[in-house]
């Protein structure tokens, strides 16, 4: 009994310790001051700037910037990783280990060496570096996940399933629209939106392949305010409707889930 | 043209081909770039001085270790706090689990550079020095998701009549932990492992915001050299962390194919 408290009262001190910097945001968005940290008395002056267009124009632009580059990054991976997994999957042997070998590069790379070489490669090519070059470069770290997380699916597909629609009279776009598809949509979900959370969060890579027309996004915007000195504050307020909104998401995805399982049982 | 297009795609094989050609452009091309720039100078003729200039300097060579230091504290950090949580989770009523596992993601959603300013003010708000320790900390803030689930995931799918059998056969519990359950979640860990060293050993930014650019790490190295046109000695230090990262994964698939099962957040 002792024991079992114990562990979960350490699991909640890990949670506490995660969450004490977002809290600080969150608490810190309902005061004016310009510094972090610095309580200066409630107010939701913060909140209402941050919708009133004008000074701080350039984050919501950054933040526009951010939302609709994730959002083509993410859907582009997700039909070009998806599309190559069934490849993969039949493809055998030395092929296969070459392709598999291919994808993880990515993902062991680490954002720094894949942002250096995307621009090392554009530089040599002569693109002029904006909103599409960071998408290319958001499509080449997002698509190796879409492909791990439709492998798996794919690999516990029945494998005669589809052969039995062609039985059945279906032609091969037919089976695969309403056989093999289905089976790989949880896949594509959750690649999706795992390219969502990379693009959304990614600086390293973005910051090599952005370019110097005047493009933002959130985070070369934070990035290049952090070095100025200060944060514009009206970041606090955004963290933490950012914050609030995937909490209340993920609650709703939960329960969801939850209500689905129950279901099926 | 519609023809030889469907002539092509009839074999599923060939569905990999878009991505075969996309892969080849962005991803093994841009790294062979890294290799001919490496070696070359300004005007494209070859040399060997770039890789010269990195061993000549002691800075540059001081902050490559500094860096692999404060990347094996960091992984170390994660594993010693992260396991218990996994095997605490992992032994959690599972609907529990789901939730506390969700909550352990929820602040990867928050920028990471928000997080790591927010990490800032923590330290700024306990009046506690801004330096290694606070660089250490927030690190370990950033990655200790990425040590937790491949550990639970292995952890969960790891069979319980293992630990029961050589509990019959007489084995403590303390036996039970080092000879049957810390082998078996291994290619958790190491998969972890792979997850935290990888990025922290590269990142940039981080540092400086938390250790108010007093503690360098060799990914602002990279970046500096690269932001300041030196595009042939930014390639030859891309180029060493490569070889690290190498090296370091060829370690890992020594561990067995941890990082592809484990590895998913989902």
């Amino acid at each position: 009994m002792v024991k079992r408290m114990l562990s979960q009262a350490y699991l909640w001190l890990l949670l506490i310790m995660l969450y004490a910097p977002i809290l600080i945001i969150v608490v810190f968005s309902f005061t004016e001051s310009k510094v972090l940290g610095n309580w200066t008395g409630f107010s939701w002056k913060l909140y209402s700037s941050l919708f009133h267009t004008g000074a701080h124009h350039s984050l919501v632009n950054a933040c526009l910037n951010t939302v609709a580059i994730a959002l083509i990054a993410a859907t582009v991976s997700t039909l070009l990783g998806s599309f190559a997994a069934i490849g993969i999957h039949h493809l055998r042997g030395g092929e296969r280990k070459a392709v598999e070998f291919v994808n993880t590069i990515p993902i062991l790379n680490g954002d720094i060496i894949t942002g250096i070489s995307l621009f090392l490669l554009f530089v040599s090519l002569g693109i002029t570096q904006g909103f599409t070059t960071v998408v290319l470069a958001h499509i080449t770290f997002c698509t190796p996940y879409v492909v791990l997380c439709v492998l798996p699916r794919l690999r516990q597909m029945n494998p005669n399933l589809y052969e039995a629609a062609l039985d059945l009279g279906a032609t091969p776009l037919q089976a695969l629209r309403k056989v093999i598809l289905p089976e790989m949509r949880p896949g594509m979900i959750s690649g999706f939106l795992l390219s969502l959370t990379l693009s959304v969060d990614d600086f390293a890579v973005t910051v090599f392949t952005i370019g110097n027309q005047g493009l933002e996004t959130l985070s070369t915007y934070i990035y290049a305010d952090a070095r100025k000195g200060g944060l514009t504050p009206e970041l606090r307020p955004l963290s933490a409707i950012v914050f609030v909104v995937i909490l209340v998401l993920l609650i709703c995805m939960n329960r969801r889930d939850g209500k689905n399982k129950q279901l099926t049982r | 043209m519609s023809n030889l297009l469907e002539r092509l795609f009839s074999s599923r094989k060939n569905w990999t081909l878009p991505y075969v050609l996309f892969a080849a452009l962005f991803v093994v091309v841009p790294l062979l770039l890294i290799v001919v720039y490496a070696f070359t100078d300004d005007g494209g003729r070859l040399t060997l001085a770039n890789f010269g200039k990195f061993f000549d300097h002691p800075e540059a060579v001081n902050t490559f270790i500094y860096s692999i230091g404060i990347a094996i504290i960091t992984t170390i950090g994660c594993i010693l706090l992260g396991y218990p949580a996994a095997w605490i989770l992992s032994r959690s009523r599972s609907r529990y689990a789901q939730v506390l596992i969700l909550l352990f993601i929820l602040p990867m959603w928050v920028n990471v550079l928000i997080r790591t300013l927010a990490t800032v003010a923590l330290f700024d708000f306990c009046r506690l020095p801004l330096g290694e320790g606070a660089l250490i900390f927030g690190m370990i803030y950033n990655f200790i998701p990425f040590m937790i689930f491949p550990i639970y995931n292995t952890l969960l799918k790891m069979d319980r009549s293992y630990i029961e059998a050589a509990e019959d056969l007489g084995a403590n519990s303390t036996q039970v932990f080092w000879k049957v359950v810390l082998p078996l979640s291994m290619p958790g860990v190491v998969s972890g492992i792979m997850m935290v060293f990888m990025p922290t050993v590269s990142t940039f930014a981080i540092a400086e915001l938390l250790t108010m650019n007093n503690i360098k790490l060799f990914g602002t190295t990279m970046q500096e050299n690269i932001n300041n046109s030196m595009w042939n000695y930014g390639a030859a230090l891309s180029l060493i962390m490569l070889f690290l990262i190498a090296a370091t994964s060829l370690f890992s698939s020594d561990g067995k194919g941890g990082s592809e099962k484990g590895g998913s957040l989902w």
